[in-house]
């Protein structure tokens, strides 16, 4: 994924370290027209990454280039100054100039335009934001939405060759976030910006992105697309970090190359899980199921998907959330064994499910995806 | 109505105001944005001719300006006159107690500008000093205005300071407020009456349009 000369000519490369004040190891590219996620908790360092390549932090070590052009080496010395680096950026809060119209806080951004062109490429831009007939108004007076469509427009004034989003749908309400969130995927197809998106919503870096970078303590823990991220964590953090909760500990039996599954024991149970031959026979491992992959066994009508791996457990709580139910079962009635799932309600209210009574579930197997035994283990 | 002594005194705010404000923007985005670990004895420094006794301040000034202070020779060395009982003096001491209004506004004004938009202004590839006057100073402007009227008509009113550092020396040093003490003293009340009415007004309508600014800026 990260090219390791690290000199692709299209987009830009990033590779940070630092101790102290704020733990960076991470390393990573964004190609031309791509979208990249950095995910992660609050304090895991993401918004810093975002900062270090606008030139606002400076880290100890690292190398930060674009379009091949070096803005950053420490090696070298070479730090440019935000200004001299072709960044676009939105703020979580916008950071717009309060005392300049939107259409002036645009303009703003045009220092490489003559000034006759200026007024011309900011309506343009207000345009292409929807922002048409607003180019007056001061952000005061521009709700929260219009005023992260002015930002976006400022950060795109300056004909960047990156563009950097630092929580741009935090400070919004949830209508306007799914209509900016569309916006945003909308205009991508229209520009061939890279573009780095900051956020701690693992849904919404699904959503937008095409590659997510989760980070930890200003770790890179795991690059890969939304489908690997979510499907196959590499350790037991960074399953956690995605909101992955079925992690249990298992023993490869053997691997069937034929039949492209690995066998696994699992309590009493022996699962079939996706062929993954990297793990030796007889090792211990971590395994984890997305939920998805967890089917209930109707309890009036048994079907012939019920063969494969079933489990059995009670339901220890079943929490209705709207039109879908979230479902955790005590595997074998064990409370440290907790699965759960969601299920649409009426299957819940077809089945008459409450809370205590022993159901059945298929563990699917392409969705069983195994893990190293100790790496990354949640750190305290 | 002494008109000399209100040409003094006013010619001697327009100096201090114009002198202080720049050089007090300086100071007050410094102490505003800046760790340095001297900070809070600076900070102390500049608030302390708040609550010093213009005489204690005056007569340190006064020390300072004799010619047997590095400053009061080195004075007398380059203009061949002392700095005690002259304009420049008075000026010079003015600026001193001043310091406190001039620079706290100011530097309130900055603290309250958020970091992000400085920062936003670079990443919009602003340089530093097209920050400062395209986006800084319009935004602590009504903390600009309130150090400069605070400063012009605290000026027109000290009176401590002024006798100790400057005498009472007619078209030199004779301001206003020690104008009035004069009338006083000579019995003259409807002279007295009429100056301090000129100054009550004109202190009331300042301090007046401050609040009538910062409150119409703060509603935005």
């Amino acid at each position: 994924m990260t090219d390791s000369n690290g000199d692709d000519t299209g987009g830009v490369t990033v590779h940070l370290r630092q101790g102290a004040p704020i733990p960076l190891d991470v390393s990573f590219d964004c190609h031309r027209g791509e979208l990249l996620a950095l995910v992660g908790p609050s304090g895991s360092g993401k918004s810093t990454v975002l900062r270090c390549i606008a030139g606002l932090n400076t880290p100890a070590e690292g190398r930060v280039a674009c379009d091949g052009v070096e803005w950053l080496n420490t090696e070298r010395g070479l730090n440019r100054p935000p200004q001299k680096r072709s960044i676009g950026i939105v703020f979580q809060h916008y950071a717009l100039f309060p005392h300049l119209s939107a259409l002036d806080n645009v303009t703003a951004a045009m220092q490489h335009l003559p000034s006759s062109q200026q007024k011309f490429r900011a309506s343009q831009l207000m345009r292409t934001v929807n922002l048409e007939g607003l180019e007056m108004r001061r952000p005061h007076q521009l709700s929260g939405g219009q005023q992260q469509r002015v930002a976006l427009a400022r950060a795109l004034a300056r004909e960047p060759g990156i563009l950097l989003l630092d929580e741009p749908f935090s400070s919004v309400d949830q209508t306007t976030r799914r209509k900016l969130q569309r916006e945003l995927a909308a205009l991508r197809s229209r520009m061939a910006h890279p573009i780095i998106l900051v956020t701690h919503d693992v849904e919404e870096a699904c959503m937008l992105a095409d590659r997510i970078c989760i980070l930890h303590h200003g770790r890179g823990l795991q690059i890969g697309s939304p489908k690997e991220i979510l499907n196959q964590p590499r350790h037991k953090l960074a399953a956690h970090l995605v909101g992955l909760t079925n992690v249990f500990k298992g023993e490869v039996i053997e691997h069937q190359a034929e039949g492209n599954v690995t066998r696994l024991r699992w309590l009493d149970y022996e699962l079939e899980a996706r062929y993954c031959p990297s793990f030796r026979t007889g090792q211990a491992v971590h395994w984890v199921i997305p939920p998805r992959y967890i089917l209930l066994h109707q309890r009036v009508r048994p079907s012939r998907g019920e063969r494969e791996n079933p489990v059995h457990g009670a339901i220890e709580e079943l929490v209705v959330l709207g039109e879908t139910a979230s479902v955790t079962l005590a595997i074998d009635n064990r409370e440290d064994m907790p699965m759960s799932f969601n299920l649409p309600l009426h299957v819940v209210e077809r089945n008459r499910l409450n809370a205590g009574d022993n159901v059945s579930v298929s563990l699917r197997g392409e969705g069983i995806h195994l893990m190293p035994p100790d790496q990354g283990d949640v750190e305290p | 109505m002494d008109w000399p002594a209100l040409a003094i005194s006013l010619t001697l705010a327009a100096w201090t105001t114009i002198i202080l404000i720049p050089l007090g923007i300086i100071v007050a985005r410094i102490i505003a944005w800046r760790r340095f670990i001297a900070k809070s004895l600076v900070e102390a420094l500049i608030a302390l001719p708040l609550v010093l006794p213009p005489t204690v301040l005056g007569y340190y000034l006064l020390t300072s300006f004799s010619k047997h202070s590095p400053l009061g020779s080195m004075y007398h060395a380059v203009f061949s006159q002392s700095l005690a009982f002259s304009f420049e003096g008075l000026l010079l001491a003015s600026l001193v107690f001043n310091i406190p209004f001039a620079i706290q506004p100011m530097q309130r004004a900055f603290e309250a500008l958020p970091g992000e938009i400085r920062e936003a202004a670079w990443c919009s590839g602003m340089s530093r000093w097209r920050t400062f006057f395209s986006i800084e100073l319009p935004m602590v402007w009504t903390g600009i205005l309130t150090a400069a009227v605070l400063t012009f008509a605290h000026t027109l009113g000290e009176f401590g300071v002024v006798l100790m550092v400057g005498g009472n020396i007619p078209g030199e040093t004779k301001t206003i407020a020690i104008s009035i003490y004069d009338r006083v003293q000579a019995f003259d009340d409807q002279q007295a009456a009429t100056m301090s009415a000129l100054l009550l007004m004109f202190s009331f309508i300042a301090i007046g349009t401050i609040y009538f600014l910062n409150d119409r800026f703060k509603r935005r």
